[in-house]
């Protein structure tokens, strides 16, 4: 066991910072109370505008609030929204996917024209639309990033099924009587797993920095509450105060950066076709 | 905003006291003659609208894929030519940073340090104050710049164009370099690779005639498509930068719920992206003479 550990890290040395990485943001999120020296929306007018000193790490902003106590508590929103994002995505996206594919002929047809439909707008536009349809809150933001990211799930789980569907054990299933739905949920989408989850760990970074830009144009989250996004966003016009937005964006670039290190190893272990290291 | 008549008026101007399926009937049949509606923000058709900022998010989107065409085509090579070397460790650490890194905050950063801190280039806006009342024939200020021969107008207007373009390439520059990298590494590993070492050809000559040519055939399809990514990531960028071009257009309309002009921006953005992809499939058939349609 610990040589293989060691093997891992020595062959995947940026996955294991990723890990660490999540690791950081993850026991922020679950702690924030304890690690956050300040309340993280109390104001203080008294001292905004404060460049990062020892009595505020990361200075304070526009409201004389801690910066590094809102970028603890922003971990609270943007982790658990990106994960969220993914996991919606993936089981919609895979189950729409897997229907498509087994049933074939013209529920495919249909089912997949539409994924392709939502596949040509652009990620981003089409998510603001949505969000500002919906209202702005942090649940509407995650659905309207789900709905535009579940189709490559679709897609991918399609051809995926359309392999398997052809395989012995699933003719032997059908022989013996099984049911289409027990088939398709109990032996075909089992058999699916590692690529979807291939997809769906390298999905992660994008849904957090998907997340991150609608809370920045003011579609995720209400004010005052911490969210990377949104606090970058509150140092735009004000750039000389530059820590107001670069500590808040660097969380955003460190959570995003380790989940694309963290997928990428994914990857390599789970899927040695597309083998980055080939 | 509660008084039942003017709610009524307003219902019936924008054709609301419809029941759906006919708003839809008729969104489409406007569409179809190219009537996008009427905006609610500008009280101004969505299609001249657009047109008057197509041509600005045009020249910003088409330079930011030309840098990253150009970095991404660079560095993706080079890292497959020094495959597990360091350049390729580099690059690959390079390249996952363009992906990962927020474009509105990468934005603030050049920002703060070219405009702000260095004083290089200019903030904000397309041009500066000077050329703010003039006149654009064709709106593409560069095209425009260099036919009526007005060097200081090109100097203006590029120099307003390289950040927000750098800052737009980033992640498909990244996407580029790692689609790149992969796709020439796969086509080193055929046969006709081998088969061409073995006969003796220079390792220069192999790589420039056999692995070059099949290995970037999958890197064309990334190329298209990364345009209609671009226009997407103009939301942002133009935010930030006021850059009056579609995606500082659209963020407007959405955030004050001018629902036509949203739809509009969004369905032009996804016709270039059909687009996009009509002409992947066309020169796919010209560069790869196995296919065929």
């Amino acid at each position: 066991m610990g040589h293989q550990i060691r093997k891992f890290i020595r062959k995947n040395p940026l996955a294991v910072v990723g890990i660490v990485i999540w690791i950081f943001f993850i026991l922020c999120a679950v702690f924030a109370p304890v690690l956050a020296p300040y309340d993280p929306v109390a104001q203080d007018l008294s001292v905004r505008y404060q460049a990062p000193s020892a009595a505020h790490l990361f200075g304070t902003d526009s409201f004389g609030r801690d910066v590094l106590s809102r970028v603890i508590y922003g971990a609270r929103i943007s982790i658990p929204s990106g994960l969220l994002v993914v996991l919606l995505a993936c089981v919609f996206g895979s189950l729409y996917g897997a229907i498509a594919g087994y049933f074939g002929k013209v529920v495919d047809e249909i089912l997949m024209r539409f994924a392709d439909m939502i596949m040509s707008f652009p990620a981003i536009l089409l998510a603001m639309a949505l969000a500002a349809a919906l209202g702005t809150s942090v649940m509407n933001a995650i659905l309207a990033i789900a709905v535009v990211a579940w189709p490559k799930y679709a897609r991918m789980m399609r051809s995926l099924v359309l392999t398997v569907r052809e395989a012995e054990y699933v003719t032997s299933e059908r022989a013996i009587g099984q049911k289409s739905w027990v088939i398709l949920i109990r032996t075909i989408i089992p058999n699916c797993m590692s690529s979807l989850i291939v997809l769906a760990s390298t999905d992660v970074g994008t849904a957090i920095l998907t997340f991150a830009g609608l809370s920045f144009l003011g579609l995720g989250v209400s004010p005052p509450t911490p969210e990377w996004g949104y606090m970058v966003s509150d140092g735009v016009t004000i750039l000389q105060y530059w820590w107001i937005s670069f500590f808040p964006g660097a969380a955003i670039f460190l959570v995003s950066i380790g989940a694309n290190f963290i997928g990428d190893a994914v990857r390599d272990v789970l899927d040695p076709r597309m083998k980055t290291e080939a | 905003m509660s008084d039942p008549e003017i709610v009524a008026a307003y219902e019936a101007k924008w054709g609301l006291d419809q029941p759906l399926p006919v708003q839809y009937i008729n969104y489409m049949k406007n569409l179809f003659q190219g009537d996008l509606g009427t905006s609610i923000r500008t009280k101004q058709p969505v299609l001249s609208d657009l047109a008057q900022y197509i041509p600005a998010t045009f020249e910003m989107a088409t330079f930011a894929t030309l840098i990253s065409i150009i970095l991404g085509l660079l560095f993706g090579l080079l890292s497959a030519a020094r495959h597990n070397k360091l350049p390729d460790h580099v690059l690959r650490v390079i390249s996952l940073m363009g992906i990962s890194i927020p474009a509105f905050w990468l934005s603030i950063l050049c920002l703060y340090f070219f405009y702000l801190r260095l004083g290089i280039v200019p903030g904000s806006g397309r041009v500066s104050a000077e050329w703010l009342g003039a006149s654009f024939p064709t709106g593409f200020l560069i095209f425009d710049a260099i036919t009526y021969g007005e060097p200081d107008l090109l100097r203006d207007a590029l120099s307003h164009l390289i950040l927000p373009s750098f800052v737009l390439a980033a992640s498909t520059m990244g996407i580029l370099t790692r689609t790149v990298r992969s796709s020439m590494l796969e086509a080193m590993q055929q046969d006709y690779v081998r088969t061409a070492r073995a006969k003796g050809l220079s390792e220069g000559r192999v790589l420039r005639h056999h692995v070059l040519k099949n290995g970037l055939i999958p890197s064309v399809t990334m190329f298209g498509l990364s345009y209609g990514s671009l226009l997407g990531g103009t939301v942002l960028v133009e935010t930030i930068f006021s850059y009056p071009g579609i995606g500082l257009y659209a963020y407007k309309a959405a955030s004050t719920l001018d629902f036509p002009a949203i739809m509009g921006t969004t369905l032009f953005i996804a016709a270039v992206n059909v687009l996009m992809n009509f002409f992947v499939d066309i020169i796919y058939a010209l560069i790869d003479p196995r296919i065929r349609y």
